[in-house]
């Protein structure tokens, strides 16, 4: 049936700004379903507040608006808008969450807005647990019994009714804490009293523990014709009791019998069909490895992360075909565009096997909780596809990123063997490295099977990486002919590891591996095995068998480098530069070619690029790809820290990279090079030297006059930053055995002042500054951390020519042509860099939608050679906007216990939003309200503020005390504990004394109580501003432009 | 030891092969589905073929005692990229690589199956030889599948009845796969099996409610002499046809069948039935499909069809009660959407009229 007539204009619902377990891949679902309702020449009006995605792009929404996901801008939105129908299952669980509200509200009803896909009964069945346990009663499937809990009695009298183990699953406590399985009435006694202390709302699921079942996905999709499909099932390593999201994933299943599979995909199709899903929809299942027992243990009624990955693994699109099926088509009327002659109702063939990786902060929040559980910690994943699972499995470990040694972590080869097991009993994050090092000391696959519950099957790949391991340590180099060399090399091991084994250079292995004729293969992810010729340009490498051909169009190609998975300090921004750089690319004429290994991004769509590699982003996967393709050359300012870290391997072996170069980097980045730098351009820098040991460190830091600011060198994130307000503190912090401390390090002079940042365009010779935000908090608060403001709101002209001035200099200065960015600190008057970043940074995305320009297309054709000139970019920066943009940051706290909710020189935040007005007070007021679920109690009731303010603060805190006086808050500040707990909580202000941590409990329980915690006077301000703004407007960002181009015309 | 196959187009690939044959002969065929290689090899219509596993790692789960589609091995050979040393199931009896070595299956490993079903894909289904020397091999010793008479090979020797429900229904018998024959039982029927060539009298006097033609390996057309049996049967009793047995039924009726360039061989090929609008996703394994257009005047009409290359995938009879498939409502291996059409069938049981039962 073809899509309803009816639909002219659809209001599209986006999933907000990034948070662990709900991240890019609603980006990528968004922008796919938003270019298929536009393919169907239907006006797409979108609300997303997340600056940095690709679908608030115009090329994919016709109206935009930045605003707060609340009920209140939605029913704004539908008044203005008046769209027909309303798209809400692809915005995670935000967007499903305001559907739901919408609903319930009876504003769907008030504005005739008909909601597309999934209908609500079915979102309710799916999400509320009670109706979602009485359907699958009534489809008699088996669910493990469960019951809320509020006391210690009723939690054991369930226990003896159901039976051990009992898993308890704390509500809304940080990190899932105070959870965990209890096989005895003792144990169960000791966690749920832990665990309803620590749930605000003292109330604690608890359920029979199916901990150590297989945990199987499937991802099913239904149309309104009732055709069920299942795109591909997955196998998660890590058993039931850890996070799909914090587990190894391989697709499809691999221990499962083709009864066990039909078993299970039969019950999906079942429940789909009883949901009345129409779209896509995940559910999890918990499979007896030693019966054909099951339990359903969730269903989302929705696109989910696990969609994403499965179309990323399968080369199938969901989310477009979910938005197509959500208006009427159905599945089998439908193109599959992979093969452009087969159609979309068919099940996708896999002739490889996909293995998905997670990655988490704990290499940066080194004292955060990483244990793994109910409760998904993860930032970001990656994926990674070959033709045997060892191969796979390497990949995967090699697109991390992370600091080790082939399939060795440094920091776990250390340990002893009992602090291994420990580690394999508490999984944490390093679990797998964990295993393999058990395995090199000798233990065997049962002993870690019977610890773990992890089935042997996989046990025995990682063996096989390790007896791979052992042969090639026992041969040397000279005597490697062409079998063994082809055979470790099937087996996934990079030149590089090969080489430190082999105790030569990469560049040898590289060479022999060449003059052996050893060379990956590159195959086509085609949804069908081979089954049907496809034309799609999705590839991965091998290094079994032989190519796929590669449709070759004749013009030139173009590399551009992606960012590689979501974490902490590099996030979506990248993903949005990178599918900007390749469009640009392809509109002017060059066969643009992406690489990257995140599932969940859009540059990772098979239809974004003209070709996609889906592989690591290291130098030997790099090379491999130019080799194949013969490229002009590599961009690598796109794909921020990850891509620009290749720049010494390409370089080295002489590829030809656009707009940047080694040496501008290793000026910018190494600290003694930098001061030099800056002196040579006559820029003013911080006061800075670099320590070689202790006793140096300690000297200049006396010299510098604290209090000083130190770090290690070549870092992102100001990650290992420390701040000491005097010697004493800085000796100490030498002296203690827990501190990892790298030399050589940087000492600054630590200058509080208002910090600045701008994004510059340059030819290399004169430059074009596309925007400058001024934060609002100070510096010494990481710029990404910081909430900020474009145009700048209190700095003076004077001070925006020496910006100007400044980043001219810089720009002759340096060997280096496109988009760089300049940190700056307003101290006494005077101005300072802090840091230089030769790349595009988190900021560009939201310059580009303000001023309604590309600055990713003026960089791509800056990088090939243009002149500002030549681009129209005469004026030395762009006009500013007559209108205010706020940028600011979103925590995850929620999801990471035992984090310091404190603003400091350390980023933490996981993702970011954006609002807009000519009113700043009123942007500032929308950035703080900015979801239904993330509304600051400060913003919706009176109460009472409790202060926790260091002396040398209170001075300046006085005046606040009065205006929060005024606004009708009662001010505490002792009985902290009763206070946290009792209903008139607000917020608590913490200012400790500078450089320390004071006051870290306090800060972490009025976070769990669900109270906003400030940490800086400056954002206390202007939540303060926002609180005065009576009413407020919704525009969309196309109604600013319009008002912009009144004013000049 | 080092293995190759020989594509009958003259392409070597090479791999290990780990039974210790010289050569072996046999027509290749890729399958598409990712599990189910235990049903795979036990499937009587796999007779006479050798079979490229596109998904890469078989073997995972070993082999079990229960998930055989027939008493022992059919296929000619296997050729997969990666074969698993053991089983890890807790079914698993044994590996797939010592079930193979046992019951002497030539299984290649180490294979490049892409490159062979990319071949197939654009040459059709050829022959192809296994062996340890690939040099100055011949084909023309060995008779092409579509020439042999595979059927006798696999089909039961002596009838023989199982189940005691209140619908008897006589199975003719072209290499049945077992799943038949429990979907049936599990139905509350009784079922008798009979050789593929037994006369309309010896199903006459079993006095059957319904007969069913089972699926079976080969060309339809080399069962030319039982054609006026099945025609006889399926005007006198509820006729079911699956795989081959549609094919033979078209046949008798006066349909044709041909060749596809390569067969559909896999769990996951989609198909629409004409009349509800309903789409299946289903389990197929055939190389030979009936003609649409010499349907005309044998009264059978398409009612399913491929929605991926509109072949004919289903038939009903305007006069007479029969309902054919070309796919495997039976599944095992692949998904069983389309089960209900055995409840179809025996529903055409229960109204013995002639009058047309379903939509
Ligand atoms: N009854 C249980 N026993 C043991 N572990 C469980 C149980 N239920 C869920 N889990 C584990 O907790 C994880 C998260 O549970 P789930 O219901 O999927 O919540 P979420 O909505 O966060 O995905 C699951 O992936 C599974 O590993
Ligand atoms: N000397 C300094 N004085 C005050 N704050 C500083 C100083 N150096 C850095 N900072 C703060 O630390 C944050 C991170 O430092 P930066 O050099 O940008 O490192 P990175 O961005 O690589 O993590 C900056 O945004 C700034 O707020
Ligand atoms: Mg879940
Ligand atoms: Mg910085």
């Amino acid at each position: 049936m073809p899509k309803q007539k009816t639909l002219k204009k659809v209001l599209v619902i986006g999933s907000g700004p990034i948070v662990i377990g709900q991240a890019a891949e609603f980006d990528y679902a968004g922008t796919q379903a938003c270019l298929a309702l536009k393919e169907e020449g239907i006006e797409v009006v979108l609300i997303n507040n997340n600056p940095a995605t690709v679908m608030t792009d115009e090329s994919c929404a016709d109206r935009v608006y930045f605003e707060p996901l609340t009920v209140e801008s939605v029913e704004a939105i539908l008044q203005k808008e008046q769209p027909d129908g309303i798209l809400a299952t692809l915005g995670g669980q935000t967007g499903l969450n305001l559907a739901l509200d919408l609903h319930d509200k009876g504003i769907l009803k008030r504005y005739n807005a008909e909601l597309l896909g999934t209908p609500i009964e079915s979102i309710k069945k799916g999400e509320d647990r009670e109706e979602f346990r009485a359907l699958m009663k009534e489809l008699n499937e088996p669910v493990p019994e469960s019951e809320i809990v509020t006391t210690s009695e009723t939690a054991i009298q369930f226990a003896n009714e159901v039976g051990y183990p009992i898993i308890v699953r704390p509500a809304y406590t940080l990190g899932g804490a105070g959870g965990g399985i209890a096989s005895s009435e003792a144990e169960l006694k000791q966690i749920i009293k832990g665990g309803l202390s620590l749930s605000p709302i003292s109330q604690c699921l608890v359920e029979k523990s199916i901990a150590g079942f297989k945990e199987i996905e499937y991802e099913v999709m239904r149309d309104s014709n009732d055709t069920c499909i299942t795109i591909c099932n997955m196998e998660n390593i890590d058993p039931v009791g850890i996070h799909t999201g914090d587990s190894i994933v391989v697709a499809p299943s691999q221990t499962l019998t083709d009864v066990e599979y039909q078993m299970l995909r039969t019950c999906s199709v079942k429940i789909i069909r009883a949901l009345g899903i129409v779209g896509g929809c995940n559910i999890q299942f918990a499979l007896d490895p030693h019966s054909k027992q099951y339990y359903l243990i969730e269903v989302n009624p929705r696109v989910s992360r696990s969609s994403a990955l499965a179309s990323k693994a399968t080369g199938y699109p969901i989310a477009q075909m979910a938005a197509k099926v959500s208006i009427g088509y159905d599945l089998h009327e439908l193109i599959n565009p992979v093969t452009g002659h087969t159609y979309a109702s068919f099940e996708p063939a896999l002739d490889y096997v996909v293995v998905k990786f997670p990655r988490w902060p704990f290499d940066k929040f080194v004292h955060a909780e990483r244990k793994l559980g109910t409760q998904m910690k993860a930032t970001g994943e990656v994926m990674a596809i070959e033709r045997n699972l060892e191969a796979g499995i390497q990949k995967a470990v090699r697109s991390l990123e992370l600091k080790t040694n082939g399939l060795d972590l440094p920091s776990v080869t250390k340990k002893s063997d009992n602090e291994l097991w420990h580690l394999v009993k508490n999984a944490d994050d390093r679990r797998f490295f964990v295993l393999l090092e058990l395995m090199r000391r000798g233990f065997s696959r049962q002993d870690l099977h019977k610890e773990t519950g992890i089935t042997e099957f996989f046990l025995q790949s990682f063996e096989r990486l390790i007896s791979f391991e052992n042969q090639i340590k026992a041969s040397n180099f000279d005597d490697i002919e062409n079998e063994s060399l082809l055979t470790y090399k099937k087996a996934g091991f990079a030149d590089e590891w090969l080489a430190t084994v082999w105790g030569v250079t990469t560049k040898d292995v590289r060479k022999k591996r060449i003059e052996l004729n050893i060379k990956p293969s590159f195959k086509m992810v085609d949804t069908c095995a081979g089954e049907f010729t496809a034309s799609t340009a999705y590839f991965y490498s091998s290094w079994s068998g032989e190519h796929d051909i590669i449709p070759q169009s004749g013009k030139k190609k173009i590399l551009l480098l992606g960012s590689g998975p979501i974490r902490i300090g590099q996030g979506i921004e990248f993903d949005y530069c990178s599918v900007q750089g390749i469009q640009s690319l392809h509109r002017l004429g060059y066969e643009a070619i992406m690489m990257n290994n995140n599932p969940e991004t859009v540059s990772t769509d098979y239809a974004t690029a003209d070709r996609l590699y889906f592989e690591p982003l290291t130098v030997e996967d790099v090379l491999n790809v130019i080799d194949l393709e013969q490229v002009e050359g590599v961009i690598v300012q796109l794909g921020g820290q990850t891509a620009i870290s290749l720049v010494e391997g390409l370089e080295e072996a002489g590829v030809k990279l656009y707009g940047t170069n080694l040496d501008t980097i290793d000026q910018l980045e190494d600290r003694g090079r930098f001061y030099s730098f800056m002196n040579q351009v006559d820029v003013p820098h911080i006061p800075g030297v670099i320590a070689i040991d202790e006793k140096d460190a300690l000297v200049n830091a006396s010299n510098i006059g604290y209090p000083v600011l130190i770090r290690p060198s070549y870092v992102i994130g100001g990650q290992g930053m420390m701040l000491f307000q005097s010697e004493k503190e800085f000796v100490s912090y030498l002296e203690d055995k827990e501190n990892v401390v790298s030399f050589p390090l940087l000492i600054d002079a630590y200058y509080p002042g208002i910090e600045l940042e701008v994004d510059a365009l340059t030819d290399g010779e004169s430059v074009c500054i596309a925007g400058m935000f001024e934060h609002v908090e100070r510096a010494g608060v990481h710029s990404g951390d910081s909430v900020a403001v474009t145009p700048p709101y209190t700095i003076t002209d004077r001070v925006k020519e020496l910006v100007l001035s400044y980043t001219e200099k810089i720009a002759k200065g340096m060997d280096f042509k496109g988009i760089f960015n300049i940190q700056f600190v307003l101290f006494k008057e005077q101005l300072y860099v802090i840091e230089i970043n030769p790349r595009a940074s988190r900021t560009v995305p939201i310059l580009s939608k303000i001023s309604n320009k590309s600055l990713i297309s003026y960089t791509i054709q800056l990088l090939l050679g243009e002149s500002l000139h030549s681009l129209g970019l005469t004026t030395k920066t762009l006009p500013e906007p007559n209108f205010y943009t706020v940028k600011a940051p979103v925590f995850s706290y929620q999801k990471l216990a035992g984090l310091d909710p404190i603003l400091e020189a350390e980023m933490k935040s996981t993702g970011e939003l954006m609002s807009m007005s000519d009113n700043l007070d009123e942007a500032f007021l929308k950035a703080f309200v900015w979801s239904e679920q993330a509304k600051p109690k400060f913003f919706t009731q009176k109460g009472s503020i409790y202060f926790d303010v260091a002396e040398e603060f209170l001075p300046e805190f006085a005046s606040y005390q009065v205006q929060l006086k005024e606004c009708g808050f009662t001010l505490v500040t002792e009985g902290f504990d009763e206070w946290v707990q009792s209903d008139e909580a607000i917020a608590l202000i913490s200012l400790p004394k500078l450089g320390t941590k004071d006051g870290t409990e306090k800060r972490q329980e009025a976070l769990r109580q669900r109270c906003s915690v400030i940490s800086e006077l400056t954002t206390l301000d202007v939540m303060l501003r926002g609180l005065a703004v009576k009413e407020v407007d919704f525009l969309a960002i196309q109604d600013w432009w319009l008002k912009e181009k009144e004013l000049i015309k | 030891m080092k293995g190759y196959v020989v594509l009958e187009n003259g392409e070597v690939f090479e791999g290990t092969l780990h039974t210790d044959h010289k050569e072996v002969h046999g027509e290749i065929v890729f399958f598409t589905g990712m599990s189910g290689y235990q049903e795979v090899l036990s499937d009587p219509s796999f007779k006479g073929q050798m079979v490229v596993f596109t998904y890469p790692l078989i073997g995972n789960y070993g082999i079990n005692e229960v998930d055989f589609e027939s008493m022992n091995p059919q296929v000619n050979a296997l050729l997969v990229s990666e074969v698993s040393n053991e089983g890890f199931h807790y079914e698993a009896r044994s590996s797939l690589l010592t079930y193979c070595e046992k019951h002497s299956i030539p299984l290649l490993s180490g294979v490049d199956t892409r490159a062979i079903v990319k071949r197939i894909r654009e040459q059709g289904d050829m022959r192809a030889i296994i062996t340890t020397d690939p040099t100055n091999l011949s084909f023309d010793q060995y008779t092409p599948l579509g020439q042999q008479e595979v059927v006798p090979m696999v089909s039961s020797a002596k009838i023989e009845t199982y189940g005691n429900g209140d619908h008897h229904i006589v199975m003719v018998d072209f290499g049945y796969k077992r799943s038949i024959l429990d979907v049936l039982l599990k139905q509350g029927c009784k079922v008798t099996i009979v050789p593929y060539h037994s006369s309309f009298q010896v199903i006459e006097s079993l006095q059957p409610d319904g007969v069913l033609y089972t699926n079976g390996p080969g060309n339809p057309k080399q069962l030319q002499g039982i054609l006026p049996t099945i025609k006889e049967v399926a005007k006198a009793y509820p006729t079911m046809g699956i795989c081959l047995g549609h094919q033979l039924l078209a046949l008798a009726f006066g349909a044709d069948t041909e060749k596809l360039t390569f067969g559909h061989r896999g769990a996951n090929q989609p198909v629409i039935d004409l009349a509800t609008n309903k789409v299946y996703i289903t389990s197929q394994n055939h190389s030979y499909v009936v003609k649409e257009n010499s349907l005309e005047g044998t009264d059978f009409e398409a009612k399913f069809i491929n929605i991926n290359d509109r072949s004919v995938e289903g038939l009903i009879h305007k006069k007479y009660p029969v309902l054919t498939v070309q796919f495997h409502p039976e599944a095992h291996p692949g998904p069983s959407d389309s089960e209900q059409l055995f409840y179809t069938f025996i529903e055409m049981l229960r109204n013995k009229g002639r009058e047309k039962v379903y939509a």
